[in-house]
């Protein structure tokens, strides 16, 4: 899925935190959103995934305007998200999870699909999400996603709060992902898993996007990423 | 080491699946409430009517409270209009079964209209727009007297027949009761703890992530609202042809009070844990009041201070933590 932004503002209230941001994201491709904290990535995330209003510009999917849409309309339309922090249920078990994501009335992966990518998840399909481990139910919010076949994933930093061996996990399965062929808008801290598995990268400053370039690219220039990301070295 | 042919020579004894285990228990405790009035006082019997009634009034309220996350302040309002649309349609010719499902119905239509208003808010919005639905409802019984009764509300309600019998004493009353009681227990239990009841404790637990999900949540909650105002419907007719009377106290702040109240006390974790509750708060209220001069109400205030400090989860809980431990 082709997504499109054009002059986006939003924010909370009085406070405008995007101001005019524009983003292009070709279908297929997986794109590492980078900024200091406090840049709008999340609010770009939330405001893609309808979970914020807008004040202006446009958002287009396929080319198609979805401007100002809600979360379930966006959802149903193959937008999925991975929120910051997991958020699972904790009271519901692993399968309730994946049952849930596919029984939204749209198109969907069958639940087995998701045990095949996650094995995982299938040897705890009868856990509280609450009784798992942190990478454990980070695989589950990925499987949540994909189980509800979208065509554009946006992440939002999956590798909170994990051990190291873990996100090692959760990047074999952003890797997944993105041979799936899936769209990826990745917003990330770690450098080393965003650059890693995304073939695009970009660069946020104060609610704009300022830079953007393949990824080994910017892997290789050190001054932009101190300049840009205060990365020390 | 155990070998294979050891595992096999001592097979492990076979036990009830949890389905089958709470298909057993409610087929006996159908059975034992069923028996309840052969060894009943008249009274007693008539108590625990009244206690049927109340219960899946707080059971539907549950729905709401526990399930869904929804706590109402006026669900006597599909309570009592149930009771008066099948109050009324008995008067007028068509009682038992039919006049049931009349209250049920017109109780579902007032919930559709109230709910598609009240589902749009939350938490102690939700709670004041529901506080005024009941609040209303109450002021039409009060003075929409050609069809309510007015203040004196509706009498002369005749009882319930089944099959030509006309059911007049307390025990078959009782059975009537305990009929449709268990047939609106098992439907809100359907509802709670299959497929649906996982969307809706997902709601409960975060509307956003299930919007996220692509769940349309604000018409699931008016659908679980409408279920819930149709069950409590099916109790207000069933309170219509128990007392023979419906009054404007029926629809009124102090019944739904008392319904959340019993959903406290039994507890939000289970489906069967605010009949409980409500046995607890009619026993307390009609039978325990009267002997303390009239002060049930106190008594009530303190029961349910005893409960929030010392069994916040309600009294469902110690049997099922007993039951997991």
């Amino acid at each position: 899925m082709k997504l499109e932004v054009r002059e986006l503002s939003a924010g909370y209230g009085q406070g405008q935190v995007l101001h005019g941001l524009d983003l292009d994201l070709p279908a297929g491709q997986a794109l590492a959103l980078l900024g200091r904290n406090g840049v709008g990535k999340t609010t770009l995330v939330c405001t893609l995934a309808g979970l914020l209003r807008p004040t202006g510009g446009r958002v287009l999917l396929d080319g198609r305007d979805v401007t100002g849409w809600r979360p379930d309309r966006l959802a149903r339309a193959g937008v999925a998200l991975v929120p910051q922090g997991r958020r699972v249920w904790p009271a519901l078990t692993v399968h309730e999870h994946l049952a849930l994501a596919t029984r939204h009335g749209g198109r969907t992966w069958p639940t087995e699909r998701v045990y095949e990518v996650f094995p995982r998840l299938a040897q705890r399909r009868r856990h509280l999400a609450g009784q798992l481990s942190g990478g454990e139910q980070q695989m589950l919010v990925i499987g949540r996603a994909l189980a509800t076949d979208p065509r554009l994933i946006l992440m939002d930093e999956p590798s909170e709060g994990l051990a190291p061996i873990v996100v090692d996990q959760v990047a074999e399965a952003l890797r997944m992902v993105v041979r799936e062929g899936l769209t990826l808008l990745l917003v990330e801290h770690d450098l080393h898993l965003a650059l890693g598995v995304t073939e695009q990268a970009a660069v946020m400053v104060r609610g704009l996007i300022v830079h953007r370039c393949p990824t080994p690219q910017l892997r290789g220039d050190l001054p932009t990423m101190r300049r840009l990301l205060g990365v020390a070295g | 080491m155990t070998s294979l042919a050891q595992t096999r020579a001592a097979p492990a004894r076979p036990r009830l699946g949890v389905g089958a285990r709470t298909a057993t228990g409610i087929a006996a405790g159908t059975l034992l409430l069923a028996a309840a009035p052969l060894y009943l006082a008249p009274y007693a019997t008539t108590t625990l009517t009244r206690i049927l009634v109340f219960g899946l009034l707080a059971a539907s309220l549950n729905l709401l409270v526990g399930v869904v996350g929804l706590p109402s302040l006026g669900h006597a309002a599909f309570f009592g209009v149930g009771a008066y649309a099948a109050a009324w349609t008995a008067i007028h010719g068509l009682a038992g079964a039919g006049a049931l499902l009349v209250g049920v119905v017109v109780a579902a239509l007032v919930a559709l209209v109230a709910g598609a208003v009240a589902v749009r808010a939350s938490g102690v919005f939700f709670l004041m727009l529901t506080l005024a639905i009941g609040e209303l409802t109450q002021q039409a019984a009060d003075s929409w007297e050609s069809v309510t009764g007015g203040s004196n509300g509706l009498y002369g309600v005749p009882a319930p027949t089944l099959f030509g019998t006309v059911l007049d004493q307390p025990a078959t009353t009782y059975w009537y009761v305990l009929g449709f009681f268990v047939v609106g227990m098992l439907a809100l239990r359907l509802v709670s703890t299959s497929a649906p009841g996982v969307v809706l404790r997902g709601i409960r637990d975060s509307e956003d992530r299930m919007r996220a999900l692509g769940y349309r949540t604000t018409a699931i909650k008016l659908g679980a609202l409408v279920f819930a105002g149709a069950v409590a419907g099916l109790a207000g007719g069933l309170l219509a042809a128990q007392q023979r009377l419906v009054t404007p106290a029926d629809v009124g702040f102090e019944t739904s009070a008392l319904a959340l109240l019993a959903v406290v006390i039994g507890g939000t974790g289970s489906w069967w844990g605010p009949c409980l509750g409500a046995a607890l708060v009619i026993v307390v209220r009609d039978s325990l009041g009267a002997t303390l001069d009239g002060h049930g109400p106190l008594a009530l205030g303190l029961l349910f201070v005893l409960v929030v400090y010392l069994l916040p989860t309600g009294i469902a809980r110690i049997r099922l933590r007993r039951a997991a431990s």
